[in-house]
Parts: structure tokens; sequence; C-alpha cells
């Protein structure tokens, strides 16, 4: 069969055997799958810790000691002038008293299964949504003026841990999208080096026929961003079902916090995954740019 | 015109390929086409060599194209219109006799036929400086005579042509200058 002569011109450099449509792009596959990975596993991250930290922080929880004693008013019990207190007072929604076996629940792995046989002095537990911007403070004194020793706790405490975690889990991923980029980046340079080794007598004579640099890297470029285009598309598409099936599974987690669409995957998911072989291009492109004019300067 | 001779290893090859830019001197300042070779950038080096034409003594042929497309590759290089390089690959691949072989790549190519294509390619975008290593050392009596033609040709035209050759009937027949340099000093001048 006859090479078609159009392409022969425009492969004069015979890269289309040099350069293979084998294992390049399957290696840059690889990469953008685990990318893919990644990306969706910050987004999900994030998510997850986004709504965890809004149920945290807005979670009140009211301890009463000895709630059947007089207030400080003798107005009544002081659970009763708690209880009045906080639905009086804006930004505390559904104040809800636990109910003894409730309270005896909670502290069963500690204190037994009947905590009224101990003798001991329970307070009673109020819990509650802080749906005001500011702190707690406020409504902490005016309790403690009502109810002396009424503790308030938010969950402060854990929404700084899960933000911790959080920018932990994401440097993390960042970290790992940035090592997958780089290793990227060697196996282009490893991959070009090797078809710039198999052409070198093409390239010298090119070179001494009056080539640019420029135009012998561009060529070369020009084929590496294909191939590393084709394996980041089809790297990236086979990931989707991976991470189809991954949001099925965390379904339980996920299902009430992350608005999602096609597959189960967030949108901005979506967004994102259209990226990675751009990125990838991108990264094929400039490395083979590098290797080569450097290659070249090594010629007079 | 110049004949460059001198016996194997005297360092013709190595004067040549300084003189091609495939090398920089060690020491020493050479000046080509009025320009200082050891200042000038890459891509002012780049458009010097389009200026002159390499007859290579190993043809030095892309394997992967075929005679045609390895006349047109300069020109291509150069960045010239499809038009003119058909026109101008056509006529000069008509003079060397290999019209019927345009299609051929190297390897399907006897010798000789090689080294035609090999000087076809490199007169074909009327070089300034035209340097042939051993150009008829493959090619029958009636080709090289053919080959000497077009280079004396080329030489009345304004380009200057530097032959390297061992073959002291060719310097004999077309009478020029001849350089001789022997262990890489030129011993003779005239």
């Amino acid at each position: 069969m006859m090479a078609d002569p159009n392409r022969q011109r425009r492969d004069f450099l015979g890269l289309r055997a040099a350069l293979s449509d084998r294992l390049l792009p399957l290696l840059v596959g690889a990469m953008s799958f685990l990318a893919a990975l990644s990306i969706a596993g910050t987004q999900a991250t994030a998510g997850l810790a986004a709504h965890w930290q809004l149920d945290a922080a807005s979670a009140l929880t009211i301890q009463v000691p000895q709630p059947q004693a007089q207030d400080a008013a003798n107005n009544g019990t002081r659970l009763a002038a708690v209880l009045g207190a906080l639905g009086a007072t804006p930004g505390v929604a559904n104040p809800q008293p636990l109910s003894a076996d409730a309270v005896n629940k909670l502290l069963s792995p500690w204190l037994g299964t009947d905590t009224s046989q101990l003798g001991l002095p329970i307070p009673a537990v109020i819990t509650a949504h802080w749906t005001a911007p500011g702190p707690v403070d406020d409504l902490r004194a005016k309790l403690q003026t009502l109810s002396p020793g009424t503790l308030v706790d938010t969950g402060a405490l854990w929404t700084g841990r899960v933000a911790a975690l959080t920018a932990s889990l994401q440097d993390c991923a960042a970290a790992i999208l940035v090592i997958v980029a780089l290793i990227a980046a060697a196996v282009v340079a490893v991959a070009t080096h090797a078809g710039l080794a198999q052409r070198r007598e093409t390239i010298v004579i090119v070179h001494e026929l009056g080539a640019f640099d420029g135009d012998i890297a561009a060529l070369i470029a020009q084929r590496i961003s294909l191939l590393t285009l084709s394996g980041a598309v089809c790297g990236t598409a086979l990931a989707v079902p991976i991470l189809a099936w991954l949001a099925r599974l965390a379904t339980p987690f996920a299902a009430s916090s992350l608005p999602t669409t096609l597959f189960g995957l967030p949108s901005e998911l979506w967004a994102l995954l259209p990226a990675l072989p751009v990125i990838a291009t991108l990264i094929g492109w400039g490395t083979a740019q590098l290797t080569v004019r450097g290659w070249l300067r090594t010629l007079p | 015109m110049r004949w460059l001779t001198g016996p194997s290893g005297a360092g013709k090859t190595s004067l040549l390929k300084l003189i091609y830019l495939a090398e920089h001197p060690a020491k020493g300042h050479i000046e080509l086409l009025g320009m200082p070779v050891a200042q000038i950038p890459r891509n002012q080096a780049s458009l010097l060599r389009r200026r002159i034409g390499v007859v290579y003594q190993d043809f030095r042929l892309l394997g992967q194209l075929n005679a045609y497309d390895n006349i047109a590759l300069p020109m291509r290089l150069a960045r010239r219109s499809e038009t003119q390089i058909h026109a101008d690959v056509i006529e000069i691949i008509k003079w060397v006799g290999l019209s019927h072989r345009q299609e051929a790549l190297p390897f399907e190519l006897s010798g000789g036929e090689q080294q035609r294509i090999a000087i076809a390619r490199a007169v074909v975008g009327r070089p300034k400086l035209l340097i042939a290593d051993e150009p008829t050392g493959n090619l029958d009596d009636d080709q090289a005579q053919r080959v000497m033609l077009l280079l004396t040709a080329l030489n009345k035209l304004g380009t200057t042509v530097i032959v390297a050759t061992h073959n002291h009937t060719l310097i004999q027949r077309y009478p020029a200058p001849v350089l001789r340099i022997e262990s890489g000093r030129l011993v003779h001048d005239g």
C-alpha cells in the first residue's frame, strides 16, 4: 500500500514511527486516571467537610445541673427557666430537652444502664441549633444568670478539627496532583529523549539543512501533544465509571450533602474533568519543547 | 570554484564540516558569506545554512522520504510555496535523470541514483555556496560529467563551489584552483 504523500511531507522527521501511539498514551492515560481520582477525592472531601462543619458549628448542647431546683429568680425550675430563655432567644432553633432514657443511654458506657440508682446528680441535657452568625457568649451569660452552673457547648471544637482534617486532606490531594504532573512530565521527557535518540541522524541532517530549532521542537512537541491528549482523554474517560461506582458506594455519606448530576457525580467535578486532558497536553507540549530545545543546543 | 584535495586523513572532511557549520572550530575565526560564524545567533546560523548546499560523501538522504520529498526538503524548511517547490523539484530531478524514480525510497535506489538525488537536494535551493565531498564517487563517467557540468554552471551563475576529491583525472578535466591540505595544514593554494 502506498503511503499518503501529504502525511509523508508533514512527518518528514519520521516521528510516527519514532514516537509510537502506544506506550506514551498508555502512561499518560494512567496519570490522568489517577489525577481524576485525586480531584474527585478532593472535591468529595471538601464538600463533606463543609457540610459536617456546618452541622457541627450549629449544634448546641446545654447541660443544666440540678434541673428541678428553683431558678435564680424563684419563678420555677431551672430546666423550665433555661428552656424558656432558649425559646425566647433569637438565633436558637428547636430547643429540645433529652428524655431521661436518652440521657441514660448517653451515659450508659460509663455509668451503666440505670443512673437513677447511683444517686448521682445527673444534669438535664437540652439540644438546639444555633442559627445566628455570632458566638454564643451572650446566651451563655444569660443562662448562667438564670441557672448557675449551666454549660453551653457548641461544635466549635469539632469544627476546628474537621477544618484541620479537610485542609490536610486537600494538601495531600494537591501534593498527589503535583506528583502526578511531575511524573507525567518525566515520562514525556523520557519518551521525547527516546524519540530523539531514534531519529538523531534525521534531525541532525534537517538541522544541517537549515531548520530552525523552533521548527524541529514544534514538530516533535506537536506529535507529543497529540499522544498525551489521546492518552489523557482515554484515562479521564475511563475514570468516570470508576468515580460513578465510588460515588455510589459513598452515597450514605454524600447523598444529603453534595448536589449531584450525571452518574451521581457533582457538577463541579464534571466542570473540572475536561480540564485534565488540556493540562496533560500542555505538560506534554511544554516538556517536549524544553527537552528538544535543550538537546538541539548540543548541536552546533 | 575550488578543488579541495589531499590524502586520506588530511582533514578535508573536517574542513568541510567547519564550512557547512556542522562543527565549531576549537580556535580561530571563520567568516562565511560575509558573516562571522562565531558571533551569529542560532537562528541566523540556520538561515546561513540554507544558503549553503552540501553533497555528503555518504549522501545522507532521509530514509522515510521518497526521492521527490528528499529533494524538496530544503525548500520546505525555507517555507517556499508548494507550487514553486513542485516546479523546481521536477526541473532538477529531470536534470539528474531520475524523473521516473521520484516516488522511490532511498533504499530502493542504487548508489549512483542516491548520489544524484543528494546532488539535486544540495542545488535545488540555488545556494550561494556549494560544498561537495566526492560528488562523483559513485557515478559512471557520463553521470560524473553531467554533475560536473551542473557544478560549473552553478559556479558561473555566482555560486561558490568547493569540491573535495581524490580524482585527479577530474581535476585535470575541469581545471580550477586547487587547495591541497596535508595533516590539517594548507600546503598548496592555486
